[in-house]
């Protein structure tokens, strides 16, 4: 028979390497599967000052850090790897990769994170990278003394859209609503500032240029006029969706496409748990995908050994 | 400084000499950044697998790294990381901004052979 992992955790963010540390120091056979690369959002954070017992580290060095620890206790993991296939209803549950390997294990945890959500429109993939960012403090010098869109209407798009102001002559906020949803100091600060303006109840639905990004097409939503807006540069910040599409039909959702659980980090599937940003909470911080990764380890320890102690009994 | 387990280039001669001693070469100029880890990260994967390719890392903000940034295939460049390729000495493809592991993986594949 083949070999069956006590647990296999599919995500490798703070909340995967923390529920593989515990389930493998645990000594419970604990094997990772990752589609990106190793730390999740974790590492897109370049510092990292209010996790307790750290005095300020980068979200990278942390990641290293946890993905030792979890090897170090016996954990396998296993990035950069294609799921195309997964059977979780079963005892056994089991994931097919694209090069046709088979993992199995008697518990699943999903931790499968979130990613940053793009426009996926006409032009995106073309500009990225020339014209087209998703970080302003990464690419922000690249537009000095240029004309930009910022789209979004949250905290990161109006924060973003201020720090911009050090580089470019003019922002144009486009947001899909007729309010913001940042936080009143922040939108305060944005309407304060001369260089910035606004385009309310919009959306962007193309963008164009030659080698570099020239101009946006922008349809107002009410009236569903279209029109072309010039811009050099188009910084897009619209929140995180999480990574679960591969899960829809097979564990419990909401319209938002995060994971139901209970406080114990159960799935409505029998031995399948889940943890980190993909799963319905408030909050998405290190701290609490660490949180989750944890007591997802140890409900789906305690399930293991009864299973398998049923099983034993059984035969 | 760059904080990732690749080798990093220090100066352009480091560089040209690399890259003239090497015939498949990988660099990713960058900051710790968000655009830039991901990248790190594919390359640092990578390098375990592709044997035949030399994978660096180059800072961004270092003067050195001008010999990257005026680079003519990267005219018109407008985010991090600047990601280059080389073959036999010569910049065979660069690529600008975060780039996934397969759009990296069919880049080597395509440049460098499978």
């Amino acid at each position: 028979m083949d070999e069956v992992f006590d647990v296999m955790i599919l995500g490798a963010g703070a909340a995967g390497l923390t529920a593989g540390i515990y389930t493998s120091r645990a000594k419970f056979s604990t094997l990772i599967l990752n589609e990106g690369p190793i730390g999740g959002q974790m590492v897109l954070t370049n510092e990292v000052a209010n996790y307790p017992g750290v005095e300020k580290t980068t979200g990278y060095a942390m990641a290293g850090i946890m993905k030792k620890q979890a090897k170090e206790f016996g954990c396998k993991i296993k990035s950069n790897v294609k799921i195309t296939e997964y059977d979780l209803g079963e005892k056994v549950k089991s994931v097919t990769l694209e090069d046709g390997r088979v993992f199995k294990a008697w518990s699943v945890i999903l931790a499968p994170g979130g990613k940053s959500r793009t426009l996926n429109i006409p032009g995106e993939d073309k500009f990225r990278g020339s014209g087209i960012s998703y970080c302003a403090t990464c690419d922000g010098e690249f537009f000095t003394g240029k004309e930009i869109v910022v789209v979004g209407g949250g905290n990161s798009a109006l924060e973003e859209a201020v720090a911009l102001t050090k580089y470019v002559t003019k922002v144009t906020v486009v947001h899909q609503f007729d309010h913001f949803q940042a936080f009143e100091h922040a939108v305060r600060e944005a309407q304060s500032n001369p260089k910035i303006e606004f385009i309310m109840e919009s959306t962007l639905t193309e963008f164009t240029g030659n080698e570099s990004l020239e101009r946006v097409t922008i349809k107002n939503i009410p009236t569903e006029e279209t029109y072309q807006y010039p811009a050099q540069g188009t910084f897009i910040f619209i929140g995180y969706s999480p990574n679960t599409s591969a899960f829809k039909g097979i564990v419990e959702m909401n319209e938002r496409e995060e994971i139901i659980t209970n406080s114990e980090m159960q799935t409505n599937l029998p031995g399948v748990f889940a943890a980190g940003d993909s799963i319905v909470k408030r909050y998405r911080q290190i701290t609490t995908a660490v949180a989750d990764g944890t007591i997802a380890a140890l409900t789906a320890a305690e399930y293991v050994a009864k299973t398998k102690k049923e099983e034993l009994v059984l035969n | 400084m760059l904080q990732t387990a690749l080798q990093e280039i220090e100066t352009a001669a480091e560089l040209k000499k690399i890259i003239s001693e090497n015939e498949n070469v990988m660099v990713c100029c960058g900051r710790m950044g968000p655009m830039c880890i991901p990248v790190y990260e594919a390359m640092e994967e990578l390098e375990e697998d592709r044997e035949d390719v030399k994978f660096f890392t180059m800072a961004f903000d270092s003067p050195e790294a001008n010999i990257i940034r005026e680079d003519p295939s990267c005219l018109g460049f407008m985010g991090l990381p600047f990601t280059m390729y080389y073959k036999k000495g010569e910049v065979a493809h660069a690529t600008s901004s975060i780039q996934s592991m397969e759009k990296i993986k069919a880049v080597l594949n395509d440049k460098f052979g499978k």
